[in-house]
């Protein structure tokens, strides 16, 4: 699947970084770091990450 | 004939409770109805982007636009019933009467219709008094917020804090006015809800606490514009604009007559099933339901996590009842989570702080909020909340983790 964050909507809350770990990752500076092609059996984790970002940010495109 | 099943309330957690739905392979007819006129939308930035990101001039057709939910694909045949609220029912005869007169019939229904604001009693001055839950309130908000306006805002709560933030950074002069000791005591307990007023204070914020509202005077010209804010102990605080934010009422009057237990909201059990009925599930902030990662009294959390979870699993619990197979058996235990961003700092909270006897700071100082803290809440010793002060989001899942762990008993 591709994953994309609206990186003008994100707003640090690392709540993705939580529900998804293998796919998103706040870095030292706690700004998101994400991989755009996970894997199609991460579907779970990613929507999961999608619903629970307070700014909206996540989109998935399949 | 296909089954219905009706969400009552278009919200975070009726959208979510439609999409899993959807997701258990739920394929009868959905309909959402929803009060407002507004598709699903997120609410937490009313009390502050969706204010200080918009002129005095937005719309409330632009605002919902913009703060709407994007509903997943599997919903897109969803009937949504908006405009008109949920008024009665017949839960014996599977009947839900709206306010516009129509009347939808039903085999399973979704409880959501979550809360409403409480209001400061009296009912004049009727002018330049505001809640914020809805973007209609929060455009109302935003079209009186003129430099200098002064703004009274009426309790100290997380929503009641954000607000005097956004309002001092658009120019206005805020006092905080809130019945108990300390600001946001129930959500981050004494020691820090001091150290937040300490800090607000120092970038100008004025805060009364111990003070409650007695009544609000109209101005001499014109009685229905609110002039002043009367305290418990005589106090006049002249006022342009009262903010009301002291809590909420849960809206379940249309569920009234059928049998069910609506003390504080709509009681359930731990799967999210109205106590006593199978086809009727509830999600978000009026369900009441018991969490065995703290003990077995039901309660109701307004935490921004809970609707998505109560929803999905009350999506869950309805499902195997449509079907007739059990998909889970397992206790339901969602860790609360929800942040705040006041006055420059940015809290985070996991757990429930508001259960603990005890406090401890785990990192930083409670008079350097801006330098990072980490609060940590202890029940009998174990650890039941964490409240992280400007703590790196990188930080975040460490300290959800340490709270995470369920106790033997589940």
């Amino acid at each position: 699947m591709k994953v994309r964050v609206d990186m003008t909507m994100c707003e640090d809350h690392g709540q993705c970084a939580i529900a998804a770990p293998d796919v998103f990752r706040m870095n030292d500076e706690s700004k998101l770091e994400y991989d755009p092609n996970p894997d199609d059996s991460l579907l779970a984790e990613v929507e999961e990450a999608a619903d629970v970002c307070p700014a909206q940010a996540i989109f998935i495109e399949d | 004939m296909r089954p219905q099943v009706v969400v009552v309330g278009a919200s975070l957690a009726g959208l979510r409770a439609a999409e899993q739905l959807r997701a258990q392979g739920y394929a009868g007819d959905l309909t959402i109805v929803g009060a407002e006129k507004h598709k699903p939308y997120n609410r937490p930035p009313l009390s502050k982007e969706a204010l200080s990101g918009h002129g005095p001039d937005v719309t409330v057709e632009a605002l919902s636009a913009s703060l709407a939910f994007r509903p997943k694909s599997s919903i897109a045949d969803v009937r949504w019933q908006l405009g008109s609220p949920a008024v009665s029912s017949d839960l014996a005869e599977g009947l839900l009467s709206l306010a516009n007169g129509q009347v939808l019939a039903f085999d399973a229904l979704v409880v959501a219709t979550g809360l409403r604001p409480r209001r400061l009693l009296g009912d004049t001055p009727t002018r330049g008094r505001h809640v914020v839950r809805t973007v209609d309130d929060a455009v109302s908000l935003r079209a009186a917020l003129v430099p200098a306006v002064r703004a009274v805002v009426v309790g100290g709560g997380f929503i009641g804090c954000e607000v005097a933030s956004t309002l001092t950074s658009l120019g206005a002069r805020v006092t905080v006015v809130e019945p108990l000791p300390v600001p946001m005591l129930r959500g981050v307990g004494a020691e820090l809800g001091a150290a937040l007023r300490a800090h607000h204070e120092h970038t100008g914020l004025q805060v009364i606490t111990g003070q409650g509202v007695s009544r609000l005077i109209g101005a001499t010209e014109d009685a229905e514009q609110v002039a002043a804010v009367v305290l418990d102990d005589g106090t006049e605080l002249a006022a342009d604009l009262v903010i009301e934010s002291i809590g909420s009422h849960p809206n379940t009057e249309w569920l009234q007559g059928n049998g069910l237990d609506l003390t504080d909201g709509v009681l359930c059990d731990n799967q999210l099933r109205v106590e006593g009925r199978a086809e009727i599930v509830a999600a978000g902030d009026i369900a009441r339901f018991p969490n065995p990662r703290f003990d077995d009294i039901a309660r109701r959390v307004e935490h921004w996590n809970m609707p998505g979870e109560t929803a999905k699993r009350a999506a869950v619990t309805l499902a195997d009842h449509l079907s007739g197979h059990a998909t889970t058996t397992d206790p339901f235990t969602p860790l609360p989570a929800f942040w705040s961003d006041q006055f420059g700092l940015r809290l985070q909270s996991f757990g429930s702080p508001g259960l603990a006897d005890t406090a401890v700071v785990e990192h930083g100082a409670l008079d350097d909020l801006d330098g990072g803290l980490v609060m940590a809440y202890l029940r009998k010793d174990r650890l039941v909340g964490a409240v992280l002060v400007n703590v790196p989001a990188s930080e975040y899942r460490r300290y959800r983790d340490a709270v995470a762990p369920l106790p033997l008993a589940v």
